[in-house]
């Protein structure tokens, strides 16, 4: 019989292995991206704008409509808050910040992570189980340059766009739930809106986007290289990689918070 | 492009070298002190029953698995201590057709083929399509270039993959079961392909297979692994000829339980 100590143990050095494989997988595709094209091993700009396509372009309609209804949500609870204190007019400094800082980026990174966090550990799982990920080592093919270094580096550029996208569209729709009940219009809100708020307000989100971005991109390849087990094994690994991107996301920001709002 | 051995040229008269390899899955011994060399342009085949641990071998050769102890060495580079970039030089001169095939599920069959060009050639396109389109004219493939690999059966799947295995004119192939699940006719005409391809390019080319005919037909030496082990490696008739019983078992299709503990396999049972 194997003591509860022995099973944390166990479990605790397969959660650090997990994390140096994935801090691995991050250092080796920093690697080829700038490496690569010295080596006439380049990361292919076709495979990067694939991935952009999937991670960003494709979950655009989505983060819109998220944020967009998130943004009419603290509208309504900002002003239903603020009435009881007569500070109504407060809720458009309210909305600009917790949207830029706070909101927007984690509305881009949940979705992201539950759309590509699920299908990149599901195609290089696949790929792992089929063999072609080996097929691709002895062609002289490294999966890390082929299929990680694409995903990471369109991550990175994508993140930040969605999360302009979610700021866009929470602002609005922030705005126009208060403009119908404060009967201030909407241009004046936004304008508002962009009185109150500073660069480093909007810096915040796109430096969290950048590091979510990061985290997806890491966890989802690290499961989909670990998957083992056949088609439960991969279903197992592809929700797993979504259980543990939103999970990463939420400490993360936790420590963002804590640390930039000090 | 195939050029002549320009890669580490040291002086070993062998283009594969296994010495004393011994491989582990988990504390599973799987390959016991396994040696085996290959002279360049010799068509080597492994044979062994189901599980015996060719695939495994296979592995081990391709520097997809670690030996636990012993060495594998390509064209006299070992290939453990080998440097990226010497893997890279030595997997650019080899060709692998895998069991299953390992085509890229989300390429076409001409893309697949040509992936290995796109990757290591600076051809432009056209030239591209029509070096895949002659190998897979090479496996009796011509016309099913727009397939995707699902769409294709058991044995075009293998054909496939031996097309893409080609493409890039390697100097040492590995092959591991080319004829199972395709029909005889097919599985002579691969043997057939195998034996030019040596005689035409001198490609160095093991193969693994359970096909006796077509070990016979093909091979100049045969290896027979059995449960992680050698049993016998020698020329065809070396091997038809060899006393040993396990390996005529295996040359008759006979049954290998013979040596099979009762109780031991009684306690397996209800355990
Ligand atoms: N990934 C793995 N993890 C654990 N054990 C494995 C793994 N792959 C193979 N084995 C074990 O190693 C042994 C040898 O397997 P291998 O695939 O090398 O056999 P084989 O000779 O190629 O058989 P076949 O002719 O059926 O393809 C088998 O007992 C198998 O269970
Ligand atoms: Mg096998």
């Amino acid at each position: 019989m194997r003591t509860f100590i022995e099973r944390t143990g166990e479990r605790t050095l397969g959660a650090i292995e997990e994390l140096g494989y994935a801090f691995s997988l991050c250092i080796e595709s920093l690697y080829w991206l700038l490496a690569g094209p010295f080596l006439q091993q380049p990361v292919r700009l076709s495979a990067v704008v694939a991935e952009m396509m999937k991670i960003g372009v494709l979950a655009v309609p989505v983060v819109l409509l998220l944020a967009f209804a998130n943004g009419a949500m603290m509208a309504i609870q900002g002003l239903a808050t603020l009435r009881e204190f007569g500070a109504e007019s407060q809720v458009v400094a309210g909305i600009a910040y917790s949207v830029t800082r706070e909101f927007g980026v984690l509305i881009a990174a949940i979705v992201v992570a539950g759309r590509s966090g699920s299908a990149i550990a599901a195609r290089i799982g696949s790929m792992q189980m089929s063999q072609e990920v080996d097929a691709l080592r002895v062609m002289g093919v490294e999966p890390v340059r082929h299929l990680v270094a694409p995903i990471l580096l369109a991550m990175l550029i994508m993140m930040p766009v969605l999360t302009m996208f979610a700021n866009a569209a929470a602002i609005i729709g922030g705005g126009i739930y208060t403009s119908m009940t404060l009967s201030m219009p909407l241009a004046v809100f936004i304008e508002q809106c962009f009185d109150v708020l500073d660069w480093s307000d909007l810096a915040q989100g796109l430096y969290k986007a950048l590091v979510f971005g990061t985290l997806i991109a890491l966890i989802a390849c690290a499961n989909g290289f670990s998957v083992s087990g056949g088609a439960e094994g991969l279903g197992r690994f592809t929700t797993r990689s979504v259980v543990l991107s939103i999970a990463a996301i939420v400490v993360a920001d936790m420590i963002f918070t804590y640390f930039l709002n000090r | 492009m195939p050029q002549a051995a320009t890669v580490t040229a040291s002086a070993t008269p062998y283009a594969i070298e296994v010495e004393d390899l011994v491989s582990y899955y988990d504390s599973r011994r799987i390959l016991d002190e396994v040696s085996l060399r290959v002279r360049p342009g010799e068509i080597m085949v492994v044979m062994g029953g189901s599980g015996s641990g060719k695939s495994t071998l296979l592995r081990h050769l391709l520097g997809l698995n670690r030996p636990a102890a012993g060495r594998v060495s390509l064209f006299g580079a070992d290939i453990s201590q080998a440097s990226a970039r010497e893997l890279y030089q030595l997997r650019r001169r080899m060709g692998v057709s895998f069991q299953n095939g390992a085509l890229f599920n989300s390429m076409t069959v001409e893309e697949n083929v040509a992936f290995p060009l796109r990757e290591h050639t600076r051809l432009d396109e056209r030239t591209i399509r029509i070096m895949a389109r002659m190998k897979l004219e090479v496996v009796n493939l011509a016309g099913f270039e727009r397939l995707m690999p699902a769409q294709l059966s058991g044995g075009m799947i293998k054909r496939a993959a031996l097309a893409r295995a080609l493409v890039m004119d390697p100097s040492l192939l590995f092959f591991d079961e080319p004829s199972a699940g395709l029909d005889p006719v097919v599985s002579a005409d691969l043997d057939e392909l195998i034996l030019r391809l040596r005689d035409a390019l001198r490609v160095t080319i093991l193969v693994v297979t359970h096909e006796l005919d077509s070990a016979f037909r093909i091979a100049d030496r045969i290896t027979v692994l059995d449960q992680g082990r050698i049993l016998i490696t020698g020329t065809v008739e070396e091997v038809r000829n060899s006393p040993s019983e396990r390996v005529q078992n295996l040359l008759n299709r006979r049954s290998e339980e013979i040596d099979v503990d009762p109780e031991e396999y009684l306690r397996r049972l209800t355990d």
